[in-house]
């Protein structure tokens, strides 16, 4: 035989025997895979907690806000100027103007439902609203910036800042936001170690039953490759029969609980993400599970070779 | 391949010291032993005098202390780990114990010994009927081992052990775990092997076969070598 054929030969063997492995143990497989399938199900289970917090920080986010209010009687290019000025400050996202006008038909669509609110409101010969700027900035310590540079400025047509009242919360809503990020990062990566440890640890222990068969292998004249790759091969199918599983187990669930979830985390629909994002999730299961089988096997099983 | 004249197998000056956490232990004593091509060797001797030893260092899965191991004329120590797969293709091994991959058939165990030595396909298809044929299971094939006798497995061990027709079988123990008349149809298959030019080495512990086998018997006790005779006896 010539060497490129021999080569791809030995790779049909080797892909042949582990895949026979894979089916003639079945049991072992089985309960390998199982335990492969709780590691790859915690990790998908924190892409999605991730992805449940980060949409939560950042509607929180969008919520906190500092508002200025003008006069009666101030002068809308007034207004505006000071918007200028305000969208150079640091820090700052978004300026939003909003009119008297823009101000009273806001009010009369909240209130649209209230029909003494809005008779009441028809008594009154002027609009009785004021024209606000709505900022938002990126964090706790740049509002208070903002804060600070209207206040120093001083200019006369503004009424009043909201910000002394908001701060307290903007402060805690900060900081709250601050530790989901963290705490959900260090649990994950904790979990996700966890559930690696105890797939490989498998993986181990299912080699360590095949310890005896390795020494006979080598006996009758296996290279290190003959016996590894069969073991490798076993080890990522495992993975990918891990990752394929979890995905039929996590499918349904994520539809069953995405519209209970959004009923008390608005804005949060995990079952839209899941379908869009079902392939590259689905890429990723496999990577980890193929990954995780593949590895644990390769460390495994160096302690028989020598 | 060594000639004729020469010795296939070598053994200079070898001892094994084991230091274990109980001490120091000696498991052989200066080994010196030639053994022709063609020979029918019996290793005689007790449990734990060294026989099995003697048989690892010649498959590299023990290493001596001291001393030298040639085969062929080559010193074996001196093989890079990468060549021991191709080296432990020249010698078959057989054991008390079969050894055989229990998740193959018997077909299976031995198309795998041909598979990793890089036989094609249409050997494998050719050879491995023959082989099991010969051994006389020519009829099971597609059995898995737990499926086979004691005297069956062995046969399929021996078969394994034929397929790259090496120039040495060692042979540890391989009737220890049958019946008599089982026992004796093993030993009967490895003369007839040894008659076909192979060289045999057999370890065993049985006086029976020994007397009976009327070829040389090279007599081992507490990791010496007390006794080496043309014809010889089991005698302790």
């Amino acid at each position: 035989m010539s060497k490129p054929k021999k080569f791809f030969v030995q790779l049909k063997r080797i892909a042949q025997s582990g895949w026979r492995s894979f089916w003639r143990n079945s049991w072992l497989s089985a309960a390998t895979i199982l335990v492969m399938l709780l590691a790859i199900f915690v990790i998908t289970g924190l892409v999605f907690f991730n992805v449940i917090t980060q949409e939560v920080v950042s509607e929180l986010r969008q919520k906190v806000d500092i508002s200025v209010y003008f006069k009666q009687t101030a002068d809308e290019t007034d207004i505006l100027q000071i918007k200028q000025q305000l969208e150079t400050q640091p820090g700052v996202l978004l300026v939003e103007y909003i009119s008297r006008d823009q101000a009273l038909a806001n009010f009369k669509e909240r209130h649209k439902d209230d029909q003494a609110l809005l008779e009441s409101l028809q008594e009154l010969e002027q609009n009785p609203l004021q024209a606000s700027l709505n900022v938002k900035a990126g964090t706790a310590g740049q509002y208070g910036q903002v804060a600070d540079f209207l206040e120093q400025a001083d200019f006369p047509s503004i009424e009043k800042i909201n910000y002394q009242q908001n701060r307290q919360i903007i402060e805690r809503l900060t900081s709250i936001t601050d530790t989901a990020e963290r705490a959900g990062l260090a649990i994950s990566l904790i979990l996700a170690l966890l559930s690696v440890l105890v797939a490989f640890n498998t993986v181990r222990l299912t080699i360590y039953n095949w310890r005896e068969e390795i020494s006979v292998k080598r006996l009758v004249g296996a290279t290190d490759w003959n016996i590894r790759g069969p073991f490798l091969v076993e080890g990522m199918l495992y993975g990918v029969a891990a990752a394929v599983s979890t995905m039929i187990i996590v499918f349904p669930l994520i539809a069953f609980f995405s519209p209970k979830l959004a009923g008390f985390l608005p804005g949060n629909d995990l079952f839209a993400f899941l379908r869009a994002n079902f392939f590259s999730l689905l890429f990723f299961q496999i990577l980890v599970g193929v990954v995780l089988g593949g590895v644990s096997s390769y460390i495994a099983i160096r302690r028989y070779l020598r | 391949m060594a000639k004729a004249s020469e010795p296939i197998i070598k053994f200079e000056n070898i001892s094994k010291i084991y230091n274990g956490k109980s001490g120091r232990c000696e498991a052989l004593k200066d080994i010196n032993l030639e053994i022709s091509p063609k020979e029918f060797l019996s290793l005689a001797g007790q449990s734990g005098a060294g026989k099995s030893t003697v048989l690892k260092m010649l498959t590299m899965e023990e290493n001596p202390s001291t001393g030298k191991i040639l085969f062929g004329g080559q010193n074996i120590r001196l093989l890079e780990p990468k060549k021991m797969p191709f080296f432990r293709r020249k010698i078959g091994t057989i054991f008390q114990d079969f050894r055989l991959l229990s998740d193959l058939t018997a077909g299976e165990n031995i198309s795998f010994a041909m598979e990793v030595a890089g036989y094609d396909d249409d050997e494998i298809r050719r050879d491995v009927p023959q082989v099991l044929e010969l051994v006389g299971m020519g009829d099971k094939l597609d059995r898995f081992p737990r499926e086979l006798s004691g005297g069956e497995k062995q046969r399929v061990a021996i078969a394994r052990a034929l397929i790259h027709r090496p120039e040495v079988i060692l042979a540890d123990e391989p009737t220890g775990n049958l019946d008599i008349l089982n026992a004796w149809d093993i030993i009967r298959l490895l003369v007839k092997i040894n008659e076909l030019g192979t060289t045999i080495i057999l370890a065993t512990h049985d006086r029976e076969i020994i007397n009976n086998l009327g070829r040389r018997v090279v007599t081992l006790d507490k990791g010496r070598i007390i006794r080496d005779e043309k014809n010889g006896r089991y005698i302790l």
